[in-house]
């Protein structure tokens, strides 16, 4: 291919068939993320793709759920679709549920209220850690006794807003349970602990600091004398004979080294801080739970 | 301190040995070392979870007949077919160590379709008794038994991924070459195949609200 790139004639083949594999990987793209977009996105706690929730309803169901979830960690999301596309609900639902992550992370409380409008289909998918509590048979009640009956007489929004307020009801009827849940989730739990960040922090920087200065002069410095290496404007010296720091001649070097390392070492903690204060910031995101099928599902 | 240490003679003697440590261990992992024990422990613990799910349904069943037998005594066949096909289905276990006997997983999957099909056969005659229908305790098991089959479902599908990667990693390159230099014993797991009445039209039902998870 070389050969061919510096031929003037074989230039214009190579570059037509680097377009050509260009063209064919933006099209592989395309496809692939065609395929992931089947999912709806998560745009926050009410997701109503199918425009079945009127905007009142809307806005009072995100802030009760919002409310909930600072109180209890627990996610409650509604989401509506148009269609499932001719999938099953409760795959799709199970699917849906984990992409999008609901529930705190190893806590699993996470809850999926999905209703998928022409297949006149709905199912609630409970997250692992919930399911003892929203058992499959209260999901089941609610969907008989709040939805079902609301959806026949073509009134969405009252049979989802039911439908949540009964949720809610029993999953604070084990007060002591939601409050333990809740403290073990604060609201902003997925930030670093800084006392921990800065443990590894100034770990890291002894430890490869340290790792750095014992071997790396000696590959890319330059050998002034037997043991003596000059890199980066800094000397080092090895040996018994005089330690790199506690010398009068190393004084001068062994502060450049010390300045630079601690240098290094905060702005790499500054990124680190930065990091740990993006993933809470922005709009509602899941916790990272994930659901093993439990609920149950309805039709209307 | 720490620095003269670092910088004493037995500190360079070492040096290769603390190299290897530090640079070479790592990349040992970082090629892939770790990628066969990984994914065969993943797909243990999937297996873990399949069973865990069946036996939850197998718990179900002695509650679900008895409830039954109190309202449709005389439907006598339907039940005992299905207590048979529960004690043949937990006779039949794959510990995660013959997960990679084919046949042993085959075994274990007919026994379980047995009690399926026999399941669904004792809910398909339950639609004849209204009162049976009607009872809260049917239908708090009905509830139960649905969800467990969709739970059954999820941990197939996560076990049936979960294999693929473990057998891919056997197959694949870079961690082909750690399977034949270092793990020679581990062998591909078997994996579900689709059974007979899945492949079957599935039944339409207009009489009740609920529809059959899983």
């Amino acid at each position: 291919m070389t050969r061919r790139a510096i031929c003037p004639p074989g230039s214009g083949h190579f570059a037509a068939t680097v377009g050509a594999a260009l063209a064919a990987m933006a099209v592989l793209l395309v496809g692939f993320t065609a395929l992931a977009a089947e999912l709806p996105v998560l745009t926050g706690r009410v997701v109503d793709n199918a425009g079945i929730i009127d905007a009142a309803t809307e806005a009072a169901l995100t802030r009760k759920l919002a409310d909930f979830e600072a109180k209890s960690s627990d996610q409650i999301v509604v989401a509506t679709v148009p269609s499932l596309d001719g999938e099953e609900i409760e795959p799709y639902a199970n699917r849906l549920f984990r992409a999008w992550k609901l529930g705190q992370a190893g806590e699993d409380n996470g809850v999926l209220l999905l209703v998928a409008n022409n297949d006149r289909k709905m199912r609630i998918e409970v997250g692992y850690g919930l399911e003892g509590t929203l058992t499959d048979l209260h999901t089941r009640l609610i969907i008989e006794n709040d939805m079902v009956p609301a959806f026949r007489a073509g009134d969405f929004s009252g049979g989802i807003a039911k439908a949540v307020d009964d949720m809610v009801m029993v999953l604070q009827g084990n007060p002591e349970e939601l409050e333990a849940r809740g403290t073990r989730n604060p609201a902003d739990s997925n930030s670093v602990d800084p006392i921990v960040a800065l443990f590894i922090i100034v770990w890291a920087m002894l430890f490869l600091g340290g790792l750095a200065m014992a071997f790396l002069p000696p590959i890319f410095g330059t050998k002034l004398s037997p043991g003596v290496y000059k890199w980066l404007g800094m000397t080092f010296r090895y040996g018994q004979r005089s330690g790199c720091y506690g010398q009068r001649s190393g004084s001068a070097s062994s502060g450049g080294v010390w300045t630079t390392g601690t240098g290094s070492g905060w702005s790499s903690g500054r990124s680190g801080g930065g990091w740990s204060s993006g993933g809470g910031g922005g709009g509602f995101s899941g916790g990272g739970g994930s659901s093993g099928g439990g609920g149950s599902s309805g039709s209307w | 301190m720490l620095a003269q240490r670092l910088s004493s003679p037995f500190f360079f003697r070492n040096l290769p040995a603390l190299l290897m440590m530090t640079i070479v261990l790592p990349l040992l992992a970082g090629c892939g070392y770790n990628t066969i024990p990984t994914a065969e422990e993943s797909a243990k613990a999937a297996w873990s979870q399949v069973l865990n799910q069946y036996q939850r349904r197998a718990d179900l069943i002695p509650n679900l007949v008895e409830t039954v037998k109190g309202y449709a005594a005389h439907e006598k066949d339907t039940l005992d077919a299905v207590v048979e096909a529960r004690a043949k289905a937990t006779q039949v276990t794959v510990t995660p160590e013959t997960l990679s006997d084919p046949e042993a997983v085959k075994r274990f999957q007919d026994s379980q379709a047995g009690l399926t099909s026999a399941l669904s056969r004792l809910l398909a005659v339950v639609e004849n008794y209204p009162d049976l229908k009607a009872n809260q305790n049917f239908l708090a098991l009905q509830a139960q038994l649905e969800g467990t089959e969709n739970r059954i479902a999820v941990a197939r599908r996560d076990y049936i991924e979960a294999v693929r990667e473990y057998n891919l990693t056997l197959r694949t390159f870079p961690s082909v070459i750690w399977a034949t230099l270092w793990f020679r014993g581990n062998q591909p797991f078997a994996n579900f195949t689709i059974e007979e009445d899945k492949m079957q039209t599935p039944k339409v039902d207009f009489g009740t609200n609920t529809t059959q998870g899983g």
